[in-house]
């Protein structure tokens, strides 16, 4: 790792997708996402890629398409109205097996909304935008050098399992800079290397006669029976993911929490200083943060209700779309309590903090 | 030890880059930073702000709510920020666009006509350079050769004259930080 | 420049939004005055687009809609057809009309759809920040195109008028423009033609205004205005495409 430098999320996500190796990257521009587009119209022809500014974010993502069907990394980026627009592109990608990586710089929605920080597409990401039965693994950074380094295991994942990688970040990631330490660029013999791993599959993979194959990019099967076989195949590769790829933070976890938090993303750091402030006052607060929404880490949320925790409390900037899952998990053995702020508004730590006071308070 | 700071001012003057600055340099020197700008329609003509944290341990919430400094370019700014302030913090205030003070009595108030001293050294683009000095000189959150070394590396081959007056800018505020 | 002593009828109370100098006003005070002089207001209903005239809905004193990004021709399209005795027009930027809803307004063009469609080109997206749009010149640099606007990679400005007149349907296509008080006054009379067929029921009405952009093009209102003469003109050529009241057929 290199030198740290003062980035903004959007254009510290956008480097280190070309440090692992993205040379094609489709967009169209959105507010509060449009300095990743911009860095990679700048970035992109110097690392001797293509960048199109597509004619619309639906365009974006059936280029990318084209893209890893070629067994490329190529990535996307927009904001969740065009996100929303990306949703038939994705179920294709799904449906097709195709790596690939989209980033969500999410804003206050639905329709138009605004465009300051939220979370509301959570539901959009994690239960399957687009239609029929996919499911994307889902990467939900809280700081700029967590945004950076899931360009990197976003492109790995997708590579591994031949899927659609979503980066779940927001307004406020993408807007604020913190320091950042970047891998080293990949080379082109790397890059290579990489591009090798699909050439069993993707199309026109450059080999020569004999071993040159008629290969296909496609989800489409008429036939109900093949159909079926195909679904059944992509079940096991989420039974797998599922199994394999849950990640998540254990903060001031032990023993004796009173409270369990459960937040991602944004919301996560600032209850991480409610939490933190708490603690100091001699209260014993813990906090789960998933690093990845989906699969999602239902085990170590059970395993975090220990007989001492009296509550969950689920804080999201939204009306409440995480806090199903934790439910999930939780399975009434305790009460879960919800926090969430709407509209593009972030709660203070302060005001998690009053409301962590009371849900305290209601136990003595 | 977490030093939690708002600038604000109209867009264009700099507010911003000051946050910036500070930020930059408090990374240079080892500690954990986050710099969160507002962004939208506020920008346009409006009061733009920018919150920072300069932290020992890694920053948590990037989001200051009661900052313990204030550097408020103009009168919107002392408005919005300054009951916020945490008791014992500074409040940096240019006068030149802040008729009225906030007079707090816990909390310390550095007022200086920095358009007017900006005018001075000879460029009005130097205002929010007068303002990094101040804080320099008034609190030693960071240092001021950090910022020369930065500013150096940025402007010496693309603008020297302005550089020269940058640093002069922020030798300024360091004398009146330090008054 | 005509001095307006009274605001139009069809124009709300309320500021504008926009950056000194932009043209946005002009084409809104264009389109007002055309609803009052024509006493259409009570009869009329727009659509708002995302750009920067996304607040169009409340600028404008009749019934207004606010459709997603580009999508405002289907909107109307859904508008006149659910209440065909009400004039409708689209109020649309080159990002809004002329890259994410070129669909949208190529088909609704196609299918003579009774509505009126006001153009803005100032050949930029003004709402996002100065990207590059489907109608930036050639060479022009934006934030999206930090080098210029490579032909050869990314093709020439969409030039919505020569497009929407190659089609069969539309009844009247013009080209005008903002960029002088005479310029104005020729940019009213085809507001007023276009929104005349259209109360007229006569079919689709397109006209496009040669716009500025002070705030992205990084430049005074006064220069972007002699920048736009001289490099948009060439591109952007005036005039009538269509008018099929002249033709006597149709
Ligand atoms: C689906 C979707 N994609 C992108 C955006 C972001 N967006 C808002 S306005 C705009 C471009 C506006 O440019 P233009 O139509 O030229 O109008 P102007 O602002 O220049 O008047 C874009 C890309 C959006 N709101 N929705
Ligand atoms: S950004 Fe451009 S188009 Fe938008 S209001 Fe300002 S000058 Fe007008």
């Amino acid at each position: 790792m290199g030198e740290k430098v003062l980035m903004k999320g959007n254009e510290a996500v956008a480097e280190a997708a070309i440090r692992a190796g993205c040379r094609l990257y489709f967009a169209y521009p959105i507010t509060p996402q449009s300095e990743l587009i911009e860095y990679m119209s700048r970035m992109m022809p110097k690392a001797k890629g293509t960048f199109i500014q597509a004619e619309s974010e639906i365009a974006a993502i059936n280029m990318v398409y084209g893209a890893a069907g070629c067994g490329k990394r190529a990535m996307t980026s927009s904001s969740s109205p065009g996100i929303s627009l990306k949703q038939e592109g994705i179920s294709y990608l799904a449906g097709a097996n195709l790596p690939a990586v989209i980033v969500n710089v999410q804003r206050g929605g639905p329709g138009l909304g605004d465009i300051q920080p939220a979370q509301g597409d959570y539901f959009q990401a994690v239960k399957g935008g687009g239609h029929g039965d996919y499911k994307m693994i889902v990467i939900a950074p809280s700081t700029v050098q967590e945004f950076a380094d899931s360009a990197s295991d976003a492109f790995d994942l997708a590579d591994k399992y031949r899927h659609p990688i979503m980066i779940l970040s927001d307004g406020l990631l993408g807007q604020m800079m913190e320091p950042v330490e970047f891998q080293p660029m990949k080379t082109t013999e790397e890059i290579e290397e990489l591009n090798k791993q699909h050439f069993d599959w993707c199309i026109h993979p450059n080999q020569p006669e004999p071993n040159h194959h008629h290969h296909e990019i496609n989800s489409l099967e008429i036939d109900p029976i093949i159909l079926e076989q195909h679904v059944i195949k992509l079940g096991q590769k989420y039974d797998v993911i599922t199994e394999k790829e849950q990640k998540w933070e254990e903060y001031s976890l032990n023993n004796d929490n009173e409270i369990l938090c459960v937040a991602f993303g944004t919301a996560s750091r600032l209850v991480k200083s409610a939490v933190d402030q708490l603690n100091t006052e001699g209260f014993n607060i813990g906090l789960i943060r998933p690093i990845r929404v989906w699969p999602y880490p239902y085990d170590a949320i059970k395993k975090a209700i220990t007989d001492n925790v009296k509550k969950v409390a689920v804080f999201e900037l939204n009306l409440g779309q995480m806090i199903e899952d934790v439910r999930l998990a939780v399975n009434g053995k305790v009460p879960v309590k919800f926090m969430g702020k709407v509209g593009g508004i972030l709660f203070t730590p302060e005001e998690i903090k009053a409301q962590l006071e009371e849900w305290l308070q209601e136990e003595k | 030890m977490k030093t939690e700071i708002i600038c604000s001012g109209f867009g264009g003057q700099g507010a911003l880059t000051v946050g910036k600055f500070i930020t930059k340099a408090a990374m240079r020197e080892g500690k954990n930073v986050s710099w969160l700008p507002s962004y939208g329609p506020e920008m346009r003509g409006g009061t733009a702000n920018v919150s920072v944290v300069v932290s020992e341990k890694p920053v948590a919430s990037p989001l200051v709510s009661f900052p313990n400094i204030l550097v408020a370019l103009n009168q919107p700014s002392i408005d919005k920020f300054g009951p916020l302030i945490t008791e014992g913090g500074l409040m940096i205030a240019n006068t030149d666009l802040c008729p009225n003070k906030l007079n707090r009595d816990n909390v310390d108030e550095i007022y200086a006509p920095m358009n007017q001293i900006a005018n001075e050294i000879g460029s009005d683009r130097v205002l929010n350079m007068i303002a990094i000095g101040i804080v320099i000189g008034k609190t030693g959150l960071i240092k001021y050769e950090t910022i020369e070394k930065d500013l150096t590396a940025f402007l010496e081959k693309k603008n020297p004259k302005l550089l020269e007056l940058n640093l002069l800018a922020i030798k300024r505020g360091i004398e009146i930080g330090k008054e | 420049m005509k001095v307006i002593a009274q605001r139009p009828k069809s124009l709300t109370d309320l500021a504008f939004t926009y950056c000194p100098g932009c043209t946005h006003g002009i084409s809104h005070r264009l389109i007002a005055e055309a609803m009052d002089e024509l006493d259409m207001r009570d009869q009329t209903m727009g659509v708002a687009p995302v750009g920067c005239s996304v607040f169009a809905y409340k600028f404008f004193n009749c019934d207004m809609a606010e459709a997603a990004h580009g999508r405002a021709p289907a909107v109307a399209t859904g508008m006149k057809r659910a209440r065909p005795d009400m004039h409708v027009f689209t109020y649309q930027g080159d990002g809004d009309l002329a890259a994410i809803g070129t669909s949208e307004i190529i088909h609704a063009a196609n299918r003579g759809e009774n509505i009126s469609v006001f153009f803005i080109n100032n050949a930029i997206y003004g709402m996002t920040g100065g990207q590059m749009a489907p109608t930036t010149l050639p060479n022009m640099k934006t934030s999206t195109s930090p080098y210029g606007r490579d032909v050869a990679d990314i093709g020439y400005p969409i030039q919505v008028c020569e497009l929407i007149s190659s089609l069969r349907a539309p009844y009247y296509v013009e080209r005008v423009s903002l960029l002088s008080p005479q310029d104005i006054i020729k940019a009213k009379k085809a507001v007023l033609k276009a929104m005349k067929f259209n109360k007229e029921g006569r079919g689709f009405t397109l006209v496009e205004f040669v716009s500025t952009c002070p705030t992205n093009w990084g430049m005074t209102p006064l220069d972007a205005m002699k920048w736009a003469k001289e490099n948009m003109y060439p591109f952007f050529k005036l005039g009538n495409f269509r008018d099929k009241s002249l033709e006597g057929g149709e």
